[in-house]
């Protein structure tokens, strides 16, 4: 089980969360505009990789906050946590 | 006393005699002392034979004595309590245990299934799957009777009478065992004051001190453990655990533990729970889980009577019992030489040591030598006489190369045969951390990786096995873990010294050569409880099989309740040698918790039966339906009123009755489950036209609008009505199972993509209890039970609200109907809601207003073709499929309008909603029916959709069904088949999915 840093409340038993896959995806301001292809990567295309990865937790059995978090899908080791509308740590996405 | 114990002052051990213990197995009443295991006290009644194996019903004795032990697993109990696979060298005896042996019919001493054994070269690795795997249909017979023949004890089956709990714990260290690192760890860990658990499995502290006659400060080892032990339990932050087993290391530092708290007393003597399961978050971790003695893999090496040679140090210095009288020892290490003088010590006669070693001269060799025992060096023991008990053992020389051993054979008698192949450390718990164990050539073990997570290995676990490097390195450990813990403390004193003498180097011995080629022999057993020999694995190798991990699913290598502690690491050795490979590069199979078996009880916890932790939502009222007799089903987490059936009546009798009032007069059901979230904020009317597929800025205060809710794919998630309380101000319903995921949902977007919108969200479902009036005569219901509305068709007309007063209960009024009829919506706070209820049917009384669950709901709403989300949709259904387009809106963006675009939505040929009307008009059709349209097509007949909603219609005398059927509106009329499992074909003609008052004039009156 996993130990989650909440930005509003710190360390918490991951069993207080729910998962909300990748992060830093951006709704596109005028969907109509985008062809079958853009609006299935945005919908539908996951980067899945097999090391550090930006997603999104929901501390549902908290204080009910989304936000961000960097963990190594390898080891699990989380690295940071951030709120919504912060930048990843170094610019990744 | 019996014969097997010893009697001397100096090695009564850690059992009381002054409190004997009756006990029994197999039936036989036997004696044993406090203090004694199972596995003890049967060999001081000199029991050896306690079993039989798994596979060819070999005699099996007790090789170890704690959780390494492969053979001696036990049957404890009869009845609901019985508990299959329990260790006799774990098992703390106790008045009145009975335990037996397993795997044997009809008896232990004549097992007619034996003949497993005189077979055993038919039955080579693998032969289960190659011999029954054929012809497939017959594989589960196999099974049967393959299981019937095997397996390792009864599971009982009557529901478990005792109690287990489970604790959550937070610590600065936790240290796993309580030998003489582990002991050092926690002592210097907690002296710092730092939080600490010690958690070791066995009944006392002290690990391998426990059977040692070694001295640490000049004092016996287990005095100077007693000192320690009363230390750490003056320290006001330090946790001892006994008979607590750490069986998982998980992400993070977690950790879990079984508590044995009552397993080691009889019946009468229990008190709460029986286990306790411990969730442990560790800010750092020391291991110091010991080491396992390995055996030597040689000729009938699984005799009762064969031993692991610190078990033979361990029954006579700890339990003050002789395993035997007459000792062979076999070793290629020094340790060995140890339990020999302590069996000289203890009066028995030690015929000899072979050593495959050529020169033994460490310090322990050269003192059994002067106490005038034979060391034979350079030979192995090839093979053992005796089947129920060892007889004899046959010695010879190792030749200078490697190959078949040829030469004189040394015949040498004993009834016991103490062995030692070196030691492993138990790198489990460390490897389940993530650290890859790795081979080390000069110990000729795997010693703990790399941590990637923070906990460090400790003493034997570290592969020091020498007292002192235990003892310092322990302390060391448990310094370090404290200090990263922020934990300092600058007097701490030197780890004390022991007496242990230094020891020469082992030499690898994995597989006793012998003067057979492999497979012709007498059989050589690595994996004991599996019954895997050497040639399997030889065999394994020589199939094609290379991993390690293929080679344990092949031959079943370390897949027992042992999960192979003694005999893995000889295989591995084998399998590389077979493959000329090191064994570092072959590696070890992966270590998974948990490290010994766990009871489902400790697992499941309180969480059993009615006590699932699944939280029983009731409406307000609940009981008002209970005392009507109701039948409840469950939605989501409520409990709703199904139907009310009076007395004699069926389900179908009761829904038809409730349908035709409701339709004919009036009805009343509690809506209270609903999801029912308030909007605020300024741009409340611009969220919902974001989440919902149609428009809401233009709707007026006071009025209803019906929405529909799309994931970003474009299928329906949710639906409801929506009523615009005042200009910011929101009240939106939701589906019943809907309501949590729709919040959430909410939430997600305004916090991610949309934090400038102004727009909060309260959850208000139980606040509010409502009731629905349907019917033509609701309008009189209403009039009669409300003050300050006026009901006429022109001042409240359909999907509109209103406040006002019902009794004297302030209550808010929606104009909102699920059934087609005439109906109203009553919402008063819940702890109103009886009031409020019983208001309506005193009122309603007259109009004969009667109470309807959720049955006759559902058969309203489908005569109206109205859907259900979640029945008559799952996740890939479209507005457009359910002839909802009109729901779109057409100038504005909305969740999910650009994938109704996509291609695939835009196909013709997709599922859309209609309805069913059987052709024989009483059938009803099963939901989830699969609809084809030629039932005697060739299979796989083509099936073009499937029922969603089915019910019969007492209002139209007739079965009817909404169904999802591919291209379906252009279908209307044609006639299509639905196949029942049990053969029958149901004929049903395709039909508009409204099948009652489809111009919608019974709800505008
Ligand atoms: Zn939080």
């Amino acid at each position: 089980m996993l130990e989650i840093p909440c930005p509003w409340c710190g360390l918490r038993c991951e069993s207080e969360f729910s998962y909300g896959g990748e992060a830093h995806i951006v709704r596109p301001e005028n969907p109509e505009a985008l062809n079958d292809e853009a609006w299935a990567d945005y919908l539908f295309m996951r980067k899945n990789p097999r090391g550090p990865h930006l997603e999104q937790w929901h501390h549902v059995y908290g204080c009910r906050r989304w936000f961000n978090v960097k963990r190594d899908t390898l080891s699990y080791r989380i690295e940071c946590s951030y709120r919504v509308g912060e930048q990843p740590p170094e610019g990744e996405i | 006393m019996p014969a097997g114990r010893l009697k001397t002052n100096e090695t009564e051990g850690r059992i009381t005699l002054s409190r004997p213990i009756t006990f029994s197995f197999n039936g036989k009443t036997l004696q044993g002392y406090q203090g004694d295991t199972l596995a003890s006290a049967l060999l001081a009644n000199g029991i050896h034979l306690v079993g039989r194996s798994w596979k060819y019903h070999r005699p099996r004795g007790i090789l170890g004595s704690g959780t390494e032990e492969p053979n001696a697993v036990v049957q404890l109990g009869i009845g609901a309590r019985t508990v299959p696979n329990v260790l006799a060298t774990q098992l703390e005896i106790y008045e009145g245990l009975e335990a037996s042996s397993v795997n044997c019919w009809p008896s232990l001493e004549h097992d007619l299934l034996s003949v497993n054994g005189w077979f055993s070269r038919l039955m080579p690795a693998g032969f289960y799957y190659k011999t029954f795997m054929w012809p497939k249909s017959m594989w589960m017979k196999y099974e049967q009777a393959i299981r019937r023949a095997s397996g390792l004890g009864v599971s009982p089956n009557l529901p478990d009478p005792d109690r287990y709990e489970k604790t959550y714990a937070h610590c600065d260290v936790l240290v796993v065992g309580a030998g003489p690192a582990g002991l050092m760890a926690a002592l210097a860990a907690g002296r710092t004051g730092a939080r600490v658990i010690l958690a070791d499995e066995q009944s006392e502290p002290g690990g391998s001190l426990l059977y040692s006659r070694e001295t640490i400060e000049g004092l016996p080892a287990m005095k100077w453990v007693a000192g320690v032990w009363q230390e750490l339990e003056s320290m006001e932050e330090m946790k001892l655990l006994r008979r607590s087993t750490v069986f998982g290391y998980h992400d993070q530092n977690f950790l879990t533990i079984a508590e044995r708290l009552n397993d080691h007393l009889p019946r009468w003597e229990c008190r709460g729970a029986r286990e306790r399961l411990w969730k442990v978050r560790a800010r750092q971790v020391v291991l110091a889980s010991g080491a396992l003695e390995r055996p030597l893999v040689f000729g009938n090496n699984d005799r009762p009577g064969v031993m692991l040679a610190s078990a033979v140090s361990c029954y006579i210095n700890r339990f003050a019992v002789a395993p035997g009288s007459r000792c062979l020892v076999f070793t290629n290490n020094d340790s060995a030489y140890g339990a020999a003088l302590d069996m000289v010590d203890a009066g028995i006669q030690v015929q000899a040591v072979v050593d495959c070693r050529p020169r033994p001269r460490g310090v322990l060799p050269e003192r059994l030598r002067q106490r005038g025992v034979e060391i034979i060096a350079g030979s192995v023991v090839v093979n053992v006489k005796g089947t129920h008990r060892v007889k004899a053992a046959q010695v010879m020389q190792l030749p200078a190369q490697n190959g078949i051993l040829k030469g004189e054979k040394r015949l040498i008698h004993c009834d016991l045969l103490a062995m030692s192949g070196g030691w492993s450390p138990v790198v489990h718990l460390s490897s389940q951390s993530g650290a890859r164990a790795r081979w080390d050539d000069a110990r000729a073990c795997f010693l703990p990786g790399m941590p990637v997570q923070q906990e460090r290995s400790a003493g034997a676990a570290n592969g020091s096995f020498s007292l002192n490097a235990c003892l310092s390195e322990g302390s060391f450990a448990g310094r370090e873990a404290a200090r990263l813990a922020g934990w300092e403390w600058d007097n701490q004193p030197d780890p004390p010294s022991s007496s242990m003498q230094l020891e020469e180097p082992v030499q690898p011995l994995w597989l006793v050569p012998s003067e057979y080629a492999p497979g012709r022999g007498p059989k050589q057993f690595v994996d004991m409880q599996n019954d895997v020999g050497a040639a399997d694995i030889i065999l394994a190798a020589r199939e094609g099989y290379h991993s390690i991990e293929h080679v344990k699913r092949y031959t079943a290598l370390g897949f027992g309740t042992d999960q192979g502690k003694v005999g893995n690491i000889n295989g591995m050795a084998i399998l590389a040698q077979s493959l000329g490979a090191t064994i570092a590069d072959t590696g070890t199979t992966t270590f998974r918790p948990n490290y010994t078996p766990v009871t489902f009880g400790a697992i499941a916890g309180q969480e059993v039966g009615e006590k699932l932790f699944e939280p029983v939502r009731k409406t307000a009222l609940h009981e008002w339906h209970q005392a009507r007799g109701a039948a409840f089903e469950n939605v989501g987490q409520w409990k709703r009123p199904w139907y009310y059936p009076k007395s004699g009546e069926s389900m179908q009798e009761a829904v038809n009755r409730e349908c035709l009032a409701t339709r004919e007069s009036v009805g009343i059901i509690d809506v209270s489950t609903l999801g029912k979230i308030v909007i605020t904020g300024k741009d409340s009317g611009e969220f919902l036209n974001r989440i919902y597929t149609n428009a809401w800025k233009k709707l007026a205060i006071d009025k209803a609008r019906y929405g529909l809710m799309l994931g970003e794919d474009g299928m329906v998630m949710d639906d409801g009505v929506t009523i615009r309380l005042s200009e910011n101000r929101y009240y939106m319903h939701t589906t019943t199972g809907g309501a949590a995921g729709v919040y959430s949902w909410m939430e997600r977007w305004l916090q991610t993509e949309w934090p400038d919108l102004q727009v909060f969200l309260i959850s208000v479902t139980d606040h509010w209890a409502t009731a629905a009036v349907v019917g033509p005569n609701s309008r009189r219901v209403m009039m009669g039970a409300c003050q300050g509305i006026d009901f006429s068709a022109q001042s409240f007309p359909f999907m509109s609200s209103r406040e006002g007063t019902v009794g004297s209960i302030p209550a808010r009024i929606n104009r909102i109907s699920f059934s087609g009829e005439l109906a109203y919506e009553v919402n008063v706070p819940a702890n109103l809601g009886k009031p409020m209820w019983e208001v309506l049917m005193a009122v309603g009384e007259e109009f004969g207003i009667t109470p309807y669950g959720t049955e006759t709901m559902h058969v309203l709403r489908a005569e109206k073709g109205y859907i259900i989300v979640g029945q008559d949709t799952d996740g890939s259904v479209t507005p457009d499929d359910l002839g909802m387009g009109w729901a779109l809106s057409k100038t504005k963006d909305f969740l999910g309008k650009r994938s109704l675009a996509r291609e695939d939505c835009m196909r013709e040929d997709r599922k859309q909603l209609v309805g069913l009307l059987t052709i024989n008009r009483t059938e009803v059709l099963p939901e989830g029916g699969q609809i084809v349209e030629d039932p005697d097509a060739a299979i796989p007949v083509p099936m073009i959709g499937h029922v969603t909603s089915s019910y019969y219609s007492a209002c139209l005398g007739h079965s009817i069904a909404l169904a999802l059927v591919q291209g379906g509106r252009s279908r209307i009329g044609e006639i299509v088949h639905i196949p029942l499992a049990e053969g029958r074909v149901i004929p049903a003609r395709i039909s508009d999915p409204v099948f009652y008052d489809p111009d919608g004039e019974r709800q505008n009156v």
